[in-house]
C-alpha cells in the first residue's frame, strides 16, 4: 500500500494534466485548476520542509557543539529575524518602506548579488586552467567564448574599429548568439525535451519509480 | 537609517568578497546570514502568497463588496483547496520518524503534476515549436534576405539537424552519419563557448554592480 497509493496518485494527476491539454472542458478543466492550486500549496509546504530541516540541522550542530556551531546560531537568528518581521508586517510585507523590504534591499540583495558576482573570478580561474586549444573542437569553444566576451564590451569594437561596422566584434558576437548558438541550443533543447517527454511517460505509467525511494 | 543600511550592505558585500583571499570567519558570518535570510525570505513569501493568499483566502473568502464598500454577497468558499493543505501537511511528516513514508503521497502528487505538465508543455514548446522555428526559408520570404541572413539561416537549419544527429546514439557514428555528427559537435562546441562567454559577462556585470555600490554608494568615490 505504501507504494501502490503514491503510484496511483502520480498516474491520476499526470493523466489529468495530459487529458486537460486535449479536452479543456469539464471536468478536466476544473480538475486542472484544483491540481494547479494544490500544487502551489504543496510547493509552499515543501519550502517549509526545507527551512525546518535547515533549522533542525543547525540546532543539532549547536547541541553537539560541532566546529563552527556559532555560524549555525547565526543562521537560526537570521531566519527568525526575517520570518518574525515578515509575519508581523502582514500581507503588505513587501511594500516599500517596510522592515522586510529593508532587509531585502540591504541584506538579502547585496549578499545574493555578491555571491553570484564572485563566481566571475572562479569561472575565469577555471577557464584559464581548462581552456586549451588542444584540438579543433576545443579551439571552436575557445574562439566562440572569446568573441562573445570581447564583443559584449566597448573595447571589442575599439580594437576592430578599422573594419566595416558589420565585421566589428559586437556584430560578430551578435551573429554567433543569433545563429550558431541558436542552432546548438535548439538541438540541445529538442534532445532534452524528448528525454523529458519519455521520462514523464514512464513516471505516469509507473515504470519509473525511483522518486518513491526504497523500502516498502 | 539609510547611512547605516549602506554600511551593513557594504560590510556583507566585503565579507563575501573576502572569500577570494581564503575561507575566513567574516565570509562564514556573511554566508550564514545569507543562508538564514534566504530560507526565511522564501518561508514568508510562500506563506503569504500560497498558504494565505491561495488556501486561506480560498477557503474563507472575504465578503464581496461594491465600490462604495457596501456588502453585496458572501464569498464562495472553495473547499477543494483543503485537499492541497492536507497534502502539504503530509509533506511535513518527512520530519517525523516512523510516519515519514506518508510524505510519499504529496511527493507523488508533485511528481505526477510535473510529469503531466512536462509531457505536454515540453512536447509543444520545446519540440514542435522549435522544429517549426527551424523550418525556415533559407533565402528569406520572397528571397529578400541578405547574404548575412542567408548564411545564418543555413547555419540554423544545418546546425540544428547536425546537433540532433550527434545526440542520436542508437546508430554508430560512421560514414555520412558520423560526418554529420562531427559537424553537430562543432555547432555544440560553439554553443557551449558562446553560453560560457555570455555567463561570464553576466557575472562580470553583477561584479561591476557591486564594485559600483562599494565605490559609489558606500565610499562616495564615484559620483
Amino acid at each position: 500500500m505504501r507504494r501502490e497509493i503514491p503510484l496511483l496518485i502520480t498516474a491520476i494527476t499526470g493523466i489529468v494534466f495530459v487529458l486537460q491539454y486535449f479536452i479543456p472542458h469539464a471536468p478536466f478543466n476544473k480538475m486542472n485548476t484544483w491540481f494547479s492550486d494544490w500544487f502551489s500549496i504543496v510547493g509552499a509546504f515543501a519550502i517549509w520542509l526545507g527551512a525546518l530541516n535547515l533549522l533542525k540541522i543547525s540546532f543539532q550542530k549547536i547541541m553537539d557543539k560541532k566546529s563552527d556551531w556559532f555560524f549555525a546560531l547565526v543562521i537560526i537568528i537570521s531566519f527568525f529575524v526575517i520570518t518574525i518581521i515578515g509575519f508581523a508586517e502582514g500581507q503588505g510585507f513587501r511594500e516599500p518602506g517596510t522592515t522586510f523590504s529593508w532587509l531585502y534591499d540591504y541584506v538579502y540583495s547585496p549578499l545574493s548579488a555578491t555571491m553570484f558576482a564572485i563566481l566571475a573570478f572562479f569561472v575565469a580561474s577555471a577557464s584559464y586552467r581548462a581552456f586549451r586549444a588542444r584540438n579543433f573542437e576545443a579551439t571552436l569553444l575557445l574562439l566562440s567564448a572569446f568573441f562573445v566576451m570581447l564583443g559584449r564590451v566597448p573595447v571589442g569594437d575599439i580594437i576592430t574599429g578599422f573594419l566595416p561596422q558589420q565585421y566589428q566584434l559586437s556584430q560578430v558576437a551578435s551573429w554567433i548568439m543569433t545563429f550558431p548558438q541558436t542552432a546548438g541550443q535548439r538541438a540541445i533543447m529538442i534532445g532534452i525535451a524528448l528525454g523529458l517527454v519519455s521520462t514523464s511517460l514512464r513516471i505516469i505509467l509507473g515504470i519509473e519509480r525511483s522518486h518513491l525511494g526504497g523500502g516498502d | 537609517m539609510e547611512h547605516v543600511a549602506v554600511w551593513i550592505a557594504a560590510f556583507l558585500t566585503l565579507g563575501i568578497i573576502s572569500f577570494l583571499y581564503k575561507d575566513n570567519p567574516w565570509y562564514k558570518l556573511s554566508e550564514a546570514i545569507f543562508v538564514g535570510i534566504s530560507a526565511g525570505y522564501w518561508f514568508v513569501v510562500l506563506f503569504w502568497d500560497n498558504i494565505y493568499g491561495k488556501f486561506w483566502v480560498g477557503v474563507f473568502p472575504p465578503d464581496v463588496v461594491d465600490e462604495a464598500g457596501n456588502f453585496v454577497s458572501h464569498g464562495v468558499p472553495d473547499y477543494a483547496l483543503i485537499v492541497g493543505a492536507v497534502l502539504g501537511v503530509l509533506m511535513l511528516a518527512r520530519l517525523l520518524p516512523g510516519v515519514g513514508w506518508i510524505s510519499r503521497w504529496p511527493l507523488a502528487f508533485i511528481v505526477g503534476c510535473t510529469s503531466g505538465l512536462y509531457l505536454m508543455n515540453y512536447f509543444s514548446s520545446n519540440i514542435m515549436r522549435q522544429v517549426q522555428g527551424t523550418i525556415i526559408p533559407l533565402f528569406g520570404i520572397g528571397y529578400g534576405a541578405s547574404v548575412y541572413e542567408i548564411i545564418g539561416n543555413i547555419v540554423i537549419v544545418g546546425g540544428t539537424f547536425a546537433g540532433l544527429v550527434y545526440f542520436f546514439f542508437s546508430k554508430e557514428h560512421r560514414g555520412a552519419f558520423g560526418a554529420t555528427a562531427k559537424v553537430g559537435i562543432w555547432v555544440i562546441m560553439i554553443t557551449f563557448g558562446a553560453s560560457f562567454g555570455y555567463t561570464v559577462m553576466s557575472r562580470m556585470s553583477l561584479l561591476i554592480g557591486r564594485i559600483d555600490f562599494l565605490f559609489g554608494d558606500w565610499l562616495g568615490l564615484i559620483k
